[in-house]
């Protein structure tokens, strides 16, 4: 029996970066030992992401409602739940996290078991690394998360992360709806997940915009923050 | 009686009627209601027993009495206002689970019609 694997992709808007990804995913050569399935869940698109998925591929999760990066990942989560994947991967719709990259984090799930496995761009420098600011802030969540639970994560808000079926049925039942990706380091690590990271390469976004804008970064920052305080002293 | 008392008493009674015409027509929920019908009341008692701002506010100590009534009120309002962002909390929630459970069974449904019709 291969290891069942869900591809996660959230999607807001996602229409002209969509194709080309899911086009890269699925001729991807994965190792015998995995079978990969791809759910696009549309996060209330105002274009024509959702006829763009179901024409690549058959799990399309449609939410009616706008519920942000957090609550779509969600929906990915319940489904590879509900179905019995043994793994899920999220990747972003934008076409940052290039699909060849894959094997990375399934090559390093193999050798460690490890619960999560996390991309980053930070390990070692290479691909794109995004603006200094932005840079700054995820210095600090990593400090912020050192803090909090011990572990060394230099990529906290890097969406690229694989799971296993015990994060899987942690984040099907608790996962943050607005800026999950540090908060949710923290909700594992207290749930005695084994979390790690591994070097990989990203892409810049190939079309549609960070759902972090400019002027909403310190918002981030702040709510962030406290979110991450919260999870950790919430029994 | 004064006639600022007889205006605070109309006022008082029209307002209590809307909140009563609210809660009839199912537009307020009788839990909100409450906080509404004792700040009427209150409203209520202050309007018919003139002197009795001043005989509180020198029992809690407080030298000039409109300052316990801001003071009070400001209180209530912040408490109510906690209140109501821990209701918006929870709607959210309904809303999230509600949403996706929604997408979750579109997806099913459609997958059943693709299998029926093959």
């Amino acid at each position: 029996m291969p290891f069942k694997l869900l591809i996660v992709i959230p999607c807001y808007n996602e229409q002209d970066s969509l194709p080309a990804l899911l086009a890269e995913l699925k001729s991807l050569a994965l190792p015998p030992a995995f079978s990969m399935d791809i759910a696009v869940v549309n996060d209330c698109s105002k274009d024509a992401t959702v006829e763009v998925a179901k024409k690549h591929t058959d799990i399309v999760l449609d939410l009616p409602v706008n519920l942000g990066i957090g609550g779509a990942m969600q929906t990915g989560y319940l489904y590879a739940f509900q179905h019995g994947y043994d793994l899920a991967v999220q990747m972003d719709g934008d076409g940052q996290h290039p699909p060849y990259e894959l094997h990375k984090l399934l090559q390093h799930w193999e050798a460690t078991k490890a619960s999560v496995v996390i991309g980053s761009r930070f390990i070692v420098k290479q691909g794109f690394q995004s603006s200094a600011l932005r840079r700054t802030g995820i210095g600090y969540l990593h400090w912020l998360n050192k803090f909090f639970t011990g572990i060394h994560v230099y990529d906290s808000t890097s969406g690229f992360r694989l799971f296993d079926r015990k994060a899987i049925a942690i984040a099907a039942g608790n996962y943050p709806d607005e800026y999950p990706e540090p908060e949710s380091i923290i909700i594992f690590a207290k749930a005695g997940l084994a979390v790690e990271e591994i070097p990989v390469a990203m892409r810049e976004r190939q079309g549609g915009q960070s759902s972090i804008k400019q002027f909403a970064q310190l918002y981030y920052i702040v709510k962030v923050t406290i979110a991450m305080f919260f999870s950790f002293i919430r029994k | 009686m004064e006639r600022i008392q007889i205006i605070t008493i109309i006022a008082n009674l029209f307002f209590l009627g809307y909140i009563g015409k609210l809660i009839i027509k199912g537009k307020l929920r009788e839990e909100y209601a409450i906080v509404w019908l004792v700040i009427t009341l209150f409203m209520a008692i202050f309007s018919f027993w003139r002197q009795g701002l001043e005989i509180v506010s020198r029992k809690f100590g407080v030298y000039d009495p409109p300052n316990l009534v801001f003071t009070g009120f400001i209180f209530l309002i912040l408490i109510y206002l906690l209140h109501l962002s821990v209701a918006n909390s929870k709607l959210q929630k309904s809303i999230t689970s509600l949403t996706q459970e929604m997408a979750l069974l579109k997806q099913q449904k459609e997958k059943e019609a693709q299998t029926d019709n093959a």
